[in-house]
């Protein structure tokens, strides 16, 4: 009788600990992803301040201005994960292209105010590009948690459902893996 | 090799190292708890650890403080581009390596070099010399931060507060040894070493022996570790930003300028690169290698070159 209930015992106090780690996971994604949220923010009101700047010295680029003006817009409208994944992947193809077309702009150089935005557009991109990285791999995580055995029973039992991988134009779920 | 076997090597041989200390420690606090003064209880011995352990937990939880005040450091300053760009770039790895984002200084330097302290990721400081913000690139500042970085996460302090708590133990126990060898209280010794044989003579013999070494063999110790460590910094470095080149080309920039003027010996070991420069670290002898606090530049950068290889 007593190996029965504490046979019982460790299976409860084993189950609760696989809850709190699930629990543990999904906290670590949403935090992850508030993370990039922040940063996708910051790009979109880095924008104009930056276009405006660039747009006095660099007349050619006018296709690629409204590229990124597009982009925006439809970033900013966004709703579920794949539209977000689609517009910001083609936004920061299109920052990466200005990040390389301001090099052709030698008197972009000279001007204070454009170095400092220039810096902060090559750090936000950096930011975005670290902060999908880290977010996709605790959705990895937790995914993969949630459908190994024996955690998925808990997860079933308790309603974890997976969360979504934030993915660019053009990449699949096991090419995030490898990233 | 790719990062993760050097960082794993090196991971194995701090572990190794730290069982080395704990071993020397216990075979000095044996022979004298239980050999001299005949305790059942190892008295001495965790009165050297708790000695040794209470020096090392001060530097522990007020070395950051204690650091950035001897080099004169300042907080990074945003309005200036060159101080914003350090700022930005930590950020960035921050978010790449899952930390919080660590304090930020600046030290007034010509020469460049940086370091990181703090006990633990919540509590990490960086600093960079103004020299590192004027002679580094972007990328090469961002490879030199990334090492920086990992030891903030790999907790690169509290390990070296271990070799420093277990180093001051050993020192502790090897002076009360030697006094005691020096000047008698030999009855107890005698009675049990005609007990022994001559098993328990080469024990003795390996007691005096490492009881008037100890001090240097555990300051070998502990440099060994700080290499180890240096090694490990530099493969997560590569592991953070993807581009070891960038960091090769920082450390033949770092190695190439003239040596840092006012550093105090008690934070020399912290930099990323030794900021004396000197000529016994550069040196390949396994003599000269014991006594550096950090490898070979040359060696760290071809590891670097090795580790792009693989990657590319």
């Amino acid at each position: 009788m007593i190996w029965f209930l504490l046979a019982v015992g460790a299976a409860v106090l084993y189950l609760i600990y696989i809850y709190n780690s699930l629990v543990k996971l999904r906290i670590r994604v949403k935090n992850a992803w508030s993370q990039i949220d922040v940063q996708l923010k910051r790009r979109h009101d880095l924008i104009p301040n930056l276009v405006n700047t660039v747009k006095g010295y660099a007349k050619h680029e006018k296709e690629l201005f409204e590229t990124i003006a597009k982009y925006r817009a439809q970033a900013q409208n966004a709703k579920s994960m794949r539209e977000i994944g689609e517009s910001e992947g083609h936004l920061s193809e299109a920052m990466q292209k200005l990040i390389a077309v301001v090099e052709n702009y030698p008197e972009l150089k000279a001007n204070e105010n454009f170095l400092q935005l220039q810096e902060e557009l090559v750090s936000t991109e950096n930011k975005i590009a670290f902060a999908r990285q880290f977010y996709n791999d605790m959705v990895m995580k937790y995914n993969t948690k949630i459908q190994s055995f024996p955690s998925n029973i808990i997860a079933n039992m308790f309603n974890f459902k997976k969360a979504e991988f934030l993915l660019f134009p053009g990449e699949r779920e096991n090419v995030v893996v490898n990233f | 090799m790719d990062f993760y076997a050097i960082q794993e090597k090196n991971k194995r041989r701090t572990i190794f190292l730290i069982m080395v200390f704990t071993a020397i420690l216990a075979f000095l606090g044996y022979i004298l708890d239980f050999y001299y003064f005949n305790n059942h209880f190892p008295f001495m011995t965790i009165l050297a650890i708790f000695i040794g352990g209470f020096q090392a937990f001060i530097g522990y939880m007020a070395g950051d403080k204690m650091v950035l005040h001897s080099v004169k450091a300042r907080p990074a300053n945003p309005e200036d581009l060159k101080e914003k760009q350090l700022i930005n770039v930590v950020e960035e790895l921050s978010i790449a390596a899952g930390l919080p984002t660590p304090r930020i200084y600046v030290m007034d330097d010509p020469s460049p070099n940086a370091f990181a302290t703090g006990r633990d990721p919540e509590h990490a400081s960086v600093c960079a010399t103004t020299g590192l913000l004027n002679m580094m690139n972007r990328e090469e500042l961002q490879g030199v931060m990334a090492h920086e970085l990992t030891h903030v996460r790999e907790r690169d302090i509290l390990t070296m507060t271990m070799v420093a708590a277990l180093a001051g133990a050993i020192g502790i126990l090897a002076a009360i040894s030697r006094n005691l060898v020096y000047f008698g209280s030999g009855r107890r010794r005698r009675s049990r070493d005609s007990e022994g044989g001559s098993a328990g003579l080469i024990i003795f013999i390996i007691y005096i022996v490492l009881a008037i070494l100890a001090p240097i063999i555990a300051r070998l110790l502990a440099l060994a570790v700080s290499r180890a460590r240096e090694y490990a910094a530099d493969a997560g470095s590569a592991e953070l930003t993807r581009n070891p080149l960038a960091l090769a080309s920082a450390l033949r920039k770092i190695a190439g300028a003239p040596p840092m003027k006012h550093v105090n010996h008690g934070v020399a070991h912290l930099f990323i690169s030794e900021p004396y420069k000197k000529r016994i670290t550069e040196k390949d002898s396994l003599w000269a290698n014991l006594w550096a606090t950090h490898p070979p530049i040359h060696k760290r950068i071809a590891l670097l070159e090795q580790m792009a290889h693989k990657y590319s």
